[in-house]
């Protein structure tokens, strides 16, 4: 209590709705995952933001280096081909 | 309104209804305190949010007991302009914040209470006071899970959290008495269908608590026979300060509005 840096760091993840994937709304402290759940109901869910809410602590996270992104994503860029953007969509299909 | 009621039966009920609206005001009260002071932001938001439920369900009740009493006062005129005699809260709700131990042990002992009682309240005779019973216990149940749980972490924690758990709870204890103590007023509000039966709601609670204090490793403090009587307009020195802050500015400025 008396140092709060060494409250662990969650992640915060909220579903707004049925039907919609959890997502990633921001981080707080808390000492145990219990209270990570209450900390973040009571601080990302206080305007009907969310119907289901996941907590992570955020050093079980696995994050790519920021350093090392031209390996990882530069070689992304020069492959169009790989965005369905080359088919014409018939007029009958409406759903996509 | 669900029955139409006596003269007599009326004013009991609003005096009943202003005991539950009371009780939520001067907590949620107690905790804005808080607001800006919590142990870390986090809990200071937490504390706000309890807060603003209890105001919530005072709003509900002195409005109701307002209509009951069909002098024309509304929710305002009964939170802001009766004097600490008029008042029918338990007195432990009035009892300083002190250090986080003492808010969160008079926090579950009165969690723990409002639940037992708001979930046997879904069920009465009076239509209006069912449906706010229903509203105020799903927030309770809330309050409940969060502060029974910050007294199992401080008294299975440290030394010293388990040393200062136990000592707020050995000081508050004594005021749930009055809780559970029925007067006329409780018992005629049980026996008409209204309220539960304060017996009942004294067994449930007690059975939680001793739940909650064993997994927090608290020792059950002795019973005394200890009596408050604020139910019945008769306070500690404590809620004449919390009425002066909470009313001077509605006194100051009759009628003012943002």
């Amino acid at each position: 209590m008396h140092d709060k840096q060494a409250w662990p760091l969650y992640e915060v993840f909220v579903r707004a709705r049925g039907g919609l994937d959890h997502k990633h709304v921001g981080s707080l402290h808390a000492v145990d995952a219990r209270m990570a759940l209450e900390h973040a109901r009571d601080l990302y869910t206080r305007r009907q933001e969310g119907v289901s809410i996941w907590v992570v602590a955020s050093k079980d996270i696995t994050a790519s280096d920021p350093s090392e992104s031209e390996s990882l994503f530069e070689p992304a860029r020069d492959k169009i081909y790989r965005h369905p953007t080359f088919y014409d969509i018939p007029d009958e299909v409406k759903t996509l | 309104m669900s029955t139409a009621l006596a003269t007599d039966s009326s004013s009991d009920l609003f005096r009943y209804v202003l005991r539950l609206g009371d009780l939520s005001l001067i907590l949620g009260q107690r905790l804005g305190e808080l607001v800006g002071h919590g142990p870390a932001l986090e809990e200071d938001l937490g504390l706000a949010n309890i807060a603003l439920d209890l105001v919530g369900q005072a709003r509900l009740l002195l409005t109701y007991a307002g209509e009951i009493e069909g002098a024309g006062r509304d929710e305002d005129t009964l939170a802001f302009l009766r004097d600490h005699r008029d008042y029918f809260n338990a007195v432990l709700v009035e009892q300083p914040n002190g250090d986080f131990a003492h808010t969160i042990v008079r926090q579950v002992l009165i969690d723990a209470f409002q639940q037992e009682l708001y979930s046997r309240t879904l069920g009465s005779n009076d239509e209006r006071l069912a449906a706010i019973a229903a509203k105020a216990e799903k927030e309770t149940r809330y309050h409940l899970r969060y502060s029974s749980g910050w007294l199992v972490r401080l008294g299975d924690g440290t030394e010293e959290s388990h040393q200062r758990a136990q000592a707020a709870l050995n000081l508050l204890w004594p005021y749930t008495v009055e809780l559970f103590s029925a007067d006329a007023l409780d018992i005629q509000m049980a026996e008409a269908g209204i309220a539960p039966a304060l017996a009942d709601v004294q067994q449930a609670w007690s059975l939680r608590m001793n739940d909650i204090l064993a997994e927090a490793t608290l020792t059950h403090p002795p019973e005394r026979p200890f009596h408050w009587y604020g139910k019945r307009g008769e306070h500690s020195e404590h809620l004449g300060y919390i009425l002066a802050e909470m009313q001077s500015m509605s006194r100051t400025y009759p009628g003012a509005r943002w």
